[in-house]
């Protein structure tokens, strides 16, 4: 055991950190691209004219990119991703990948959560002279905050699933260790501990997306 | 107060047909009065209603609050008016994720009041719906009628000059209908708040309504005071809806039994004649008998308003006698034919 940390220990920290790093960064662009994408879904479906028009491009650019596996997705988008941030390679890198990877995801997520809203309630806000943009705000995400919520969760699970690819261009992180030095260099222990600080971190996740959703129901 | 002329509003589905919601529809509703429009699913009351704070656009027609056509506004402009007109809806649409306070006071907010103004207009419209003890619940906790009175407390709270009521009663139980309905008579008479509203029970119009029209296939059938609706109602649509409040059918048989020994009459009153015993002054003034069939009285917004269905035993010219000298009275009467029975 101490053997193992000795040898270990240090290693599996830095790449439990660096998964973090990688998922909390890519998290935050994916939320702030992703839910405006959701709303604007919402918002354009079952319209006409141009809003018709801007909802079917927008489908099926999000479809499209939803069909590409992340580790083509990864090496597809290399010259996009250096001409963006200026390298391909670490942690840096691999975070325009997982933005785009997992915005999409998020943007059909949160389409289905803010879809749950009651019509009704927009339109009694719509009678009382609300202004459009307040009423996305504060009717449509704030009622469906324990969906987005729930939403995010399940986001935050594909993209730690994602960053095991993470290693490829070198930016490290769990499922690169497991990969590299569990299956490569066949140790096994290895790979057992990555597995099961993946699957505390995703419990803990989980857990956490739950408690909270079930907060913001206030019922 | 609110004009519709001649609107009208037509839907594409998708399958490129249309469907005539609203058929060449004009009406006037009174500043301070409380107008009714009842109609079964599907007459048009609901795209009507949605048209007067043009939450739908009209195809073609005008729509005037108080003299100003909204058709020709701007949306931005639009959205200052509808801040004048009130609405209430059947699913009361209120915010799940927020107190019943805040309920009322995030649509003050967003429409740009000072927190010092918000936090009176709450308090003061939550005391008028009487649910000052629940500010700080949420709505999951209420019943239906709160509910409803904390909608009504919060399109009150813009202090509108009309309030459009979309079905509010028409998911409440029967008590808790009426309570919102005299918290809405009680809005008309003490703030003054013009009510539009809509509904398919004739309930609601008999108790706070003082003029209706009846809706069918997207067109106003007919329209009048409720008690002119009430005494004389000309479309059949519209006599199915009175006779919703009188159930008055009387087997065949019977009728055609009772016939041979004298007229059946149907005899409507209305105010104050509604509580004076004309029918038993009658046998004690003529040589006849006279029999109950049916009858019942019901308190309108304004008068009381009867109505009976007597069989008038006796000699023809007893029983002619006896129904001039009911007319006389101001008692409507009309005579009972076979055909009339079956409602």
């Amino acid at each position: 055991m101490t053997a193992f940390i000795d040898r270990w220990g240090a290693m599996v920290v830095d790449a439990t950190i660096a998964t973090f790093q990688m998922v909390t960064i890519s998290l935050i662009f994916s939320i702030l691209i992703g839910l405006p994408l959701g709303v604007l879904l919402v918002v354009t479906r079952n319209q006409v004219g141009a809003s018709r028009l801007s909802y079917r491009a927008l489908n099926v650019v999000i479809n499209t990119i939803r069909s590409i596996p992340f580790i083509i997705l990864l090496f597809a988008l290399l010259p996009f991703t250096r001409f963006l941030v200026g390298t391909s390679m670490g942690v840096k890198g691999v975070i325009v990948p997982l933005v785009i990877f997992t915005s999409p995801f998020l943007a059909r997520l949160m389409e289905s959560a803010l879809l749950e809203v009651d019509r009704g309630v927009i339109e009694a806000y719509q009678a009382m002279g609300i202004k459009p943009i307040a009423i996305i705000w504060h009717v449509m995400i704030r009622e469906a905050k324990p969906s987005i919520i729930l939403g995010i969760t399940i986001a935050v699970i594909g993209l730690i699933g994602a960053t095991a690819m993470a290693g490829l261009v070198g930016a490290g992180g769990l499922g690169d260790v497991a990969y590299r030095f569990g299956h490569v260099r066949y140790q096994p222990e290895v790979m057992y501990v990555t597995i099961v600080i993946l699957v505390i971190i995703i419990q803990l996740i989980q857990t956490l997306g739950n408690t909270l959703s079930e907060k913001a129901k206030k019922d | 107060m609110i004009e519709l002329k001649q609107v009208s509003k037509t839907y594409e589905t998708k399958r490129q047909a249309q469907v005539l919601a609203l058929n060449d529809v004009s009406l006037k509703v009174k500043k301070g009065e409380i107008f009714g429009v009842i109609g079964y699913s599907g007459a048009g009351k609901s795209t009507l209603i949605r048209c007067v704070n043009h939450l739908e656009k009209p195809t073609s027609g005008d729509v005037f609050i108080e003299g100003v056509n909204l058709s020709e506004k701007s949306k931005e402009e639009l959205r200052q008016i509808r801040q004048g007109l009130g609405m209430i809806f059947q699913g009361f649409n209120l915010l799940k994720t927020a107190t019943v306070y805040d309920n009322i006071a995030i649509p003050l907010r967003l429409t740009g009041l000072d927190k010092e103004t918000i936090v009176k207009r709450v308090n003061k419209y939550l005391s008028i719906v009487g649910l000052k003890d629940k500010k700080s619940v949420f709505p999951n906790q209420l019943s239906g009628g709160q509910k409803q009175r904390v909608a009504i407390a919060r399109a009150l709270a813009h202090e509108p000059k009309v309030l459009l009521s979309d079905e509010a009663t028409s998911a409440l139980d029967p008590g808790t209908t009426d309570q919102i309905l005299d918290l809405l008579l009680k809005i008309n008479a003490e703030l003054g708040i013009t009510i539009l509203l809509i509904t398919h029970e004739m309930h609601v119009i008999q108790k706070i309504c003082d003029r209706v029209a009846v809706m069918e296939n997207g067109e106003i059938i007919e329209q009048g005071n409720v008690v002119d609706i009430y005494t004389d109602a000309k479309h059949e649509t519209t006599k199915r809806f009175v006779e919703s409040i009188f159930p008055s059918k009387t087997p065949i048989q019977i009728i055609r039994d009772l016939q041979n020994r004298g007229p059946i009459i149907d005899l409507t009153f209305v105010g104050e004649v509604a509580e004076s015993p004309s029918l038993s002054v009658l046998s004690k003034k003529f040589d006849i008998h006279t029999n109950i069939l049916s009858g019942n009285i019901v308190q309108l917004k304004n008068q009381p308003f009867g109505r009976l269905r007597a069989h008038i035993e006796g000699e023809e010219k007893d029983t002619s006698a006896a129904i001039a000298y009911l007319k006389e009275q101001g008692v409507l009467v009309s005579e009972v034919t076979d055909d009339d029975s079956i409602y």
